[in-house]
């Protein structure tokens, strides 16, 4: 089994939106095609084309809804490792392939030495990793280790390529260890919470909640209808006589 | 010592390790800036390229329109760059149409067989040519080819697309949403979404969205399904589909009842002082009243006469009943608009049933919109003139703004809809101003654009104009002296006036059925017209296979067809030209087509080839301009015969000049490269777009940022630049005059009067004030049917993303969604199969429950099924056997009037495709027929196409 660091200098980690996920698939997209060329190279498809078409996927989005009738909502809900502080992922591994990095917390997979035993992905409660069935290893986020320290790229591209897409700005990356950090301070204004707090991995991933509706609240008191001096009749006679003003062009 | 055992206890005590790993590889040895092409936003990409291979694609951060984001399609887009399902050579078909066997041809057969077909026809009868192009971004150039060569029958998608919201919006204000429009997004306070195609004008309104939600601006989305967008709105309204123009009828009767009507912008900016003549019997009733000038008149309430109702400084009146010099009655145009309004027809109580939106909902909708308009009125510090010379020291907004899209206008009543919900904008007050709804250039333009469709010609002849235009009376129709149609389409008949967009959709069925006329050669592009563009696609496909009985021939003797991708349409074409794909070629998004420009600031674009094609393919607008050379079309080539431009469409996009010194691309014009708008062609164009990202913008000076329809400093500067002929005010027409004059034909008046099996239609239909009826095939009724409409995946790009080996990953079939309580009354339960029927015919399909959808209404998504063999993806693929299309269920023609006559099933005005008021019943599937959808049709036999690359 392997081992954890005692602690990591960072955390970090994506902060992610439910109020504002609309769930176009930009970041499961962007994913696949940065990730098909870089660190989890490859990352392989069977069938794409066929009767059965299907993958490996470092982040998905997933759509349903919660409640019923009026009070039901509709929820976009994008899943990918979620870099737990105590991964249960890691400390599974026989190989030692599985590792959370001492520098940063990220939680990676080292393909020369996975055997694709599997173990990780059934000790993982969130479903996160996902298994090559060409390369024979196991895949997962990287939050895109290859990006984000990048000496080549801009330094505001310097983030996962999920963050880089996400046309609503529902995704942020950031140190999640540090309490000053723009994400810290997101995670704290918007009550962001922890998946599955009881299963004790402590992800360092949040998730904020979805504002709460406005459908019932906004309720501007009406503002006295003017009465003109030959008020008389119906509400649309009222009207007429309202509009009938000298106004200016 | 036992091996395995030390090896056991070593893994056991795995300590931790690192790996090096490489962080800082680089993404490309080259990272090129284009357009992309997913859809049809047309967002800045960076393509970055490793190896001479796409590696990986990602948004420019400069671009105005995605400002470096990128949706899920436009991700994906490497997939469909290298999709197996791209044709590889020109085909000439050899098998009988339909069964999809085809010869590969050199270019030089393939040009010189177009090149004698098109010849001939134009020698004879230029208008048997029928020109259509689907989801063209290249209209600037199509419709100046078909011009040229003198067919009428042109229009690419707009008239099963959008021409609804688009000429409602043109003959209206100007404008119109999206490429027209947009929310001042930085400044509004309250926004509606009614109705809108989630795949599409994307990022933009994602990003926006994103914003509104942080800052707290209040998001309501007025659609039957409560998807994506809807998701995330404040308050979502799932209204039933249809009933729209009840809906925001309802919300102007309460305004108007609480007095919350901005009348000094309506005096100020439309014809609402404007007299109408009421003299029922007289030819011009219903006209505006004009002085000898043919200024139209109001009431000065300051003098109490009659004066020039655009005249600045009067003190007009929009009320009351008045004589005119002749003595006969008139009433300014809003106090007929408002009786309207005003009356019970248009109450809360009234529409609630309909549109499944209880009254107190409507009262508190149009309290919360009257609330963001005049209590949280806008005043930004910046001075303008209006165009009657008057400064005005701020710029004062009501912040309410709204976008639409295909919920309104798919229906047969969606152009008097859309007229109504921008009747709502104007009477706030919040057409381009702070925090409402904003032009972009080169909008706005006239109320309607100047030009009117051009008329047929005669052999080897250009039309004088362009094929489209904006008719403004029965004079401006295209019909005969019989009042028969002179378009293959029937646009701009007595069918469908205002078809500014053509009717694609109706093309093959009267091709082949020889109504009005026959074609000889039907040639078109990018438009899948056997599959999911169609409506009624069995009888399409034997349209488009049946022969004459005596000759044997086809009725539509030859088809060209021109895309970068096997679909369903390849198999009915007897030459295939094919087209590369969007990282291959040139392309110029232009302010003369469809523009991308923001509200600050005009902007258009190219496409640059990124990588070079693998295959016998060329550039479809290369293509066409090879073809009019070769036809001799004036403009396409020089007195002396030889290609004008030989260096294909990159060399037109430089150097072809529209009028003098306007041309495809307004930025960097002039020998010095620096004039914008109007200059000389500039060899070294292509070369600043590339240097700049692709794009190019003009930013405004603020002083013609708002109020473009009166700003004198914007309208002056508009018309320097070639947007707009004179730089006179626009006026918002909120009475309609033109629906008047058809309506006035209608009655036997004018010298082009309509035939009487129209006259009916016409005279209810063209109304010049908004009105509700109900949608022609599917009146919201009472009883077990349901309205049967279509929603878009965001990562889909109708059946263009389906061959895409990631998307299908996602999406690669298709549900019938309902709601969980009205299937439980039908006894179905999540996962049943269904049998969904129309009055043409069914189709069977999985059902899936849910809350977030109208009682009355299913769904599914747009574009997923296909035809088992079509996209390269077999016969099996779960497109074909499980996904399903709702258009077999869509009639295309109207059940028979009297006389035996039979309408398209379309907006009477417009001709938009009505295909969002399909009604159908459902009925679960007896359980032996779960499985597989139906219909399934012959498979396909996949043509030669490119090797799917590695």
């Amino acid at each position: 089994m392997t081992s954890l660091p005692e602690t990591t200098a960072k955390k970090l980690g994506l902060v992610i939106d439910l109020d504002t996920c609309v769930g176009c698939q930009a970041c499961a997209t962007s994913c696949k095609e940065w990730n098909a060329g870089g660190y989890s190279a490859p990352l392989t498809d069977q069938d794409a084309h066929g009767s059965d078409p299907h993958g490996t996927w470092l982040n998905r989005v997933h759509s349903y809804e919660v409640g019923d009738g009026a009070e039901s909502r509709t929820v976009h809900f994008p899943r990918s490792c979620l870099h737990c502080e105590t991964p249960a992922c890691v400390t599974v591994c026989p190989t030692g392939a599985s590792y959370k990095r001492a520098s940063d917390g990220i939680v990676l997979v080292n393909p020369d030495t996975c055997i694709g035993c599997k173990l990780c992905s059934w000790a993982c409660p969130y479903g996160a990793r996902e298994y090559d069935y060409d390369d024979g290893v196991m895949k997962k986020c990287t939050l895109c280790v290859d990006r984000i320290y990048n000496e080549s790229f801009a330094p505001e591209d310097r983030v996962p390529a999920c963050v880089r897409a996400c046309p609503t700005g529902a995704r942020h990356f950031g140190d999640l260890g540090d309490p000053d950090s723009a994400v810290s301070q997101l995670v704290s204004e918007r009550g962001g919470f922890d998946l599955l707090p009881e299963m004790e991995f402590k992800p360092v991933n949040k998730y904020l909640p979805p504002r709460p509706r406005r459908d019932q609240t906004a309720q501007p008191a009406p503002r006295a209808v003017e009465q003109p001096a030959t008020n008389s009749g119906s509400l649309a006679d009222r009207f007429f006589a309202w509009a009938d003003k000298t106004l200016a062009r | 010592m036992d091996v395995s055992f030390t090896a056991q206890a070593e893994r056991s005590a795995m300590a931790h390790h690192e790996p090096d790993i490489a962080l800082s590889e680089p993404s490309a040895d080259e990272i090129k800036t284009t357009t992309c092409y997913m859809c049809a936003c047309r967002c800045g990409i960076r393509v970055h390229l490793k190896n001479g291979r796409v590696r990986y694609i990602d948004g420019n951060r400069d671009h105005p329109v995605n400002r470096g984001v990128i949706c899920g399609k436009g991700s994906a887009g490497i997939m469909t760059h290298t999709s197996p399902a791209r044709l590889r050579a020109p085909m000439k078909r050899v098998g009988p149409r339909g069964c999809g066997e085809f010869a590969e041809i050199s270019w030089t057969e393939a040009l010189e067989t177009a090149t004698d077909w098109l010849k001939d026809v134009r020698a004879r009868d230029p208008s048997k040519l029928a020109f259509f192009t689907g989801r063209d971004q290249s209209q600037a150039l199509t419709g100046w080819f078909a011009q040229q060569y003198g067919t009428p029958n042109f229009a690419a998608h707009g008239g099963f697309c959008s021409v609804n919201m688009a000429a409602a919006g043109l003959y209206t204000f100007g404008g119109s949403f999206w490429e027209f429009g947009e929310p001042d997004w930085e400044h509004t306070k309250y926004f509606m979404l009614f109705g809108v195609a989630e795949d599409h004008a994307s990022n933009p309104l994602k990003i926006e969205l994103g914003k509104l939600k942080q800052k707290g601006v209040k998001v309501v989305a007025v659609n039957p399904i409560r998807t994506g967008y809807g998701a995330i709105a404040d308050e979502w309204i799932g209204i039933r589909p249809g009933t729209d123009g009840l809906f925001i009828g309802a919300l102007i009767h309460e305004l108007m009842h609480a007095q919350k009507i901005d009348l000094d912008y309506l005096v100020r900016f439309t014809n609402a002082h404007w007299l109408v003549i009421d003299d029922p019997q007289a030819p011009d009733h219903g006209l505006f009243a004009r002085d000898a000038d043919g200024k139209p008149l109001a009431l000065d309430k300051a003098t109490g006469v009659l004066v020039d109702a655009t005249r600045a400084g009067i003190s007009p009146a929009l009320v009351g009943t008045l004589k005119l010099r002749d003595g006969r009655q008139a009433r300014p145009s809003f106090a007929l608009i408002a009786e309207r309004f005003l009356s019970d027809e248009y109450s809360p109580e009234k529409v609630a049933a309909t549109t499944a939106i209880p009254a107190e909902t409507i009262r508190r909708i149009a309290r919360e919109l009257a609330h963001a308009a005049f209590e949280q009125q806008i005043t930004l510090d910046v001075p303008w003139t209006d165009t009657d010379g008057r400064r005005h020291e701020k710029t004062v907004g009501r912040p309410v703004s709204m976008h639409a899209m295909r919920g309104i206008s798919a229906h047969s009543n969606g152009f008097q809809t859309c007229r109504m919900l921008h009747l709502l904008q104007i009477v706030l007050g919040s057409i381009d101003c702070p925090g409402g709804f904003r032009y972009k250039a080169p909008f706005p333009r006239p109320t309607p654009p100047p030009n009117r469709p051009a008329r047929p010609s005669q052999p080897n002849t250009p039309l004088k104009g362009a094929p489209l235009g904006f008719p403004q009376g029965p004079e401006d129709l295209l019909v005969d002296a019989d009042g028969r149609p002179q378009r293959i389409d029937k646009a701009y008949s007595w069918d469908a006036p205002l078809a500014a967009h053509g009717l694609m959709h109706m093309v093959i069925t009267n091709a082949a059925t020889a109504d009005p006329y026959p074609v000889d050669v039907l040639f078109m592009y990018m438009a899948n017209m056997s599959w999911n563009s169609s409506m009624n696609i069995p009888a399409v496909l034997r349209h488009l296979t049946a022969t004459d009985e005596k000759t044997g021939e086809y009725k539509i003797p030859k088809i060209i067809y021109s895309d970068a991708y096997s679909s369903e349409m390849i198999a009915y074409a007897d030459l295939i030209l094919p087209d590369t794909t969007y990282l291959e070629r040139w392309d110029c998004i232009s302010l003369l087509d469809r523009p991308i420009s923001g509200t600050d600031a005009p902007a258009d674009a190219i496409r640059q080839p990124v990588v070079e094609p693998d295959r016998d393919v060329r550039p479809f607008q290369t293509v066409l301009l090879d073809l009019g050379a070769r036809l001799g079309l004036p403009g396409f080539v020089t007195d002396t015969g030889s290609p004008r431009y030989p260096g294909g469409y990159p060399d037109y996009i430089v150097n072809h000049e529209r009028s003098p010194g306007i041309g495809s691309l307004a930025g960097f014009r002039g020998t010095d490269g620096k004039s914008y708008g109007r200059g000389a062609p500039n060899p070294k164009q292509l070369e600043s777009y590339i240097a700049g990202g692709c794009f190019h913008e003009h930013h405004l000076a603020p002083e013609q940022r708002y109020y473009k329809h009166a700003n004198k400093a914007y309208l002056d500067w508009a018309k320097d630049v070639g947007f707009i002929g004179a730089a006179a005010p626009i006026t918002f027409q909120l009475y309609l005059e033109p629906l008047q004059k058809f309506r006035q034909a209608a009655r036997g008046h004018g010298t082009v009067t309509a035939p009487a099996t129209h006259r009916a239609r016409i005279e209810k239909y063209f109304d010049p004030i908004p009105f509700w009826y109900p949608p022609f095939d599917g009146a919201p009724s009472e009883d077990e049917t349901f309205s049967a409409i279509t929603q878009r995946p965001m990562h889909v790009y109708h059946s263009w993303g389906t061959h895409n080996g990631w998307i299908r990953q996602i999406t690669a079939e298709n549900s019938l969604y309902m709601n969980r309580a009205r299937a439980r009354k039908l006894g179905i339960a999540d996962g049943d199969w269904v049998w969904i029927k129309s009055a043409i015919g069914r189709v069977k399909g999985r059902v899936r429950l849910m809350e977030g959808v109208n009682l009355d209404t299913v769904w599914t998504w747009n574009a997923i099924g296909r035809r088992a063999g079509a996209a390269a993806l077999g016969t099996d693929a779960p497109e074909s056997t499980r996904g399903f299309l709702l258009n077999h269920l869509i009639t295309e023609l109207l059940p028979e009037r009297e006389g035996g006559y039979r309408f398209s099933n379309s907006d009477p005005i417009t001709g938009q495709a009505a295909w969002y008021d399909l009604r159908v019943s459902i009925e679960r599937a007896a359980p032996d027929e779960f499985g597989e959808t139906w219909p399934q049709f012959v498979p396909l036999h996949s043509p030669p196409l490119a090797e799917a690359a590695p």
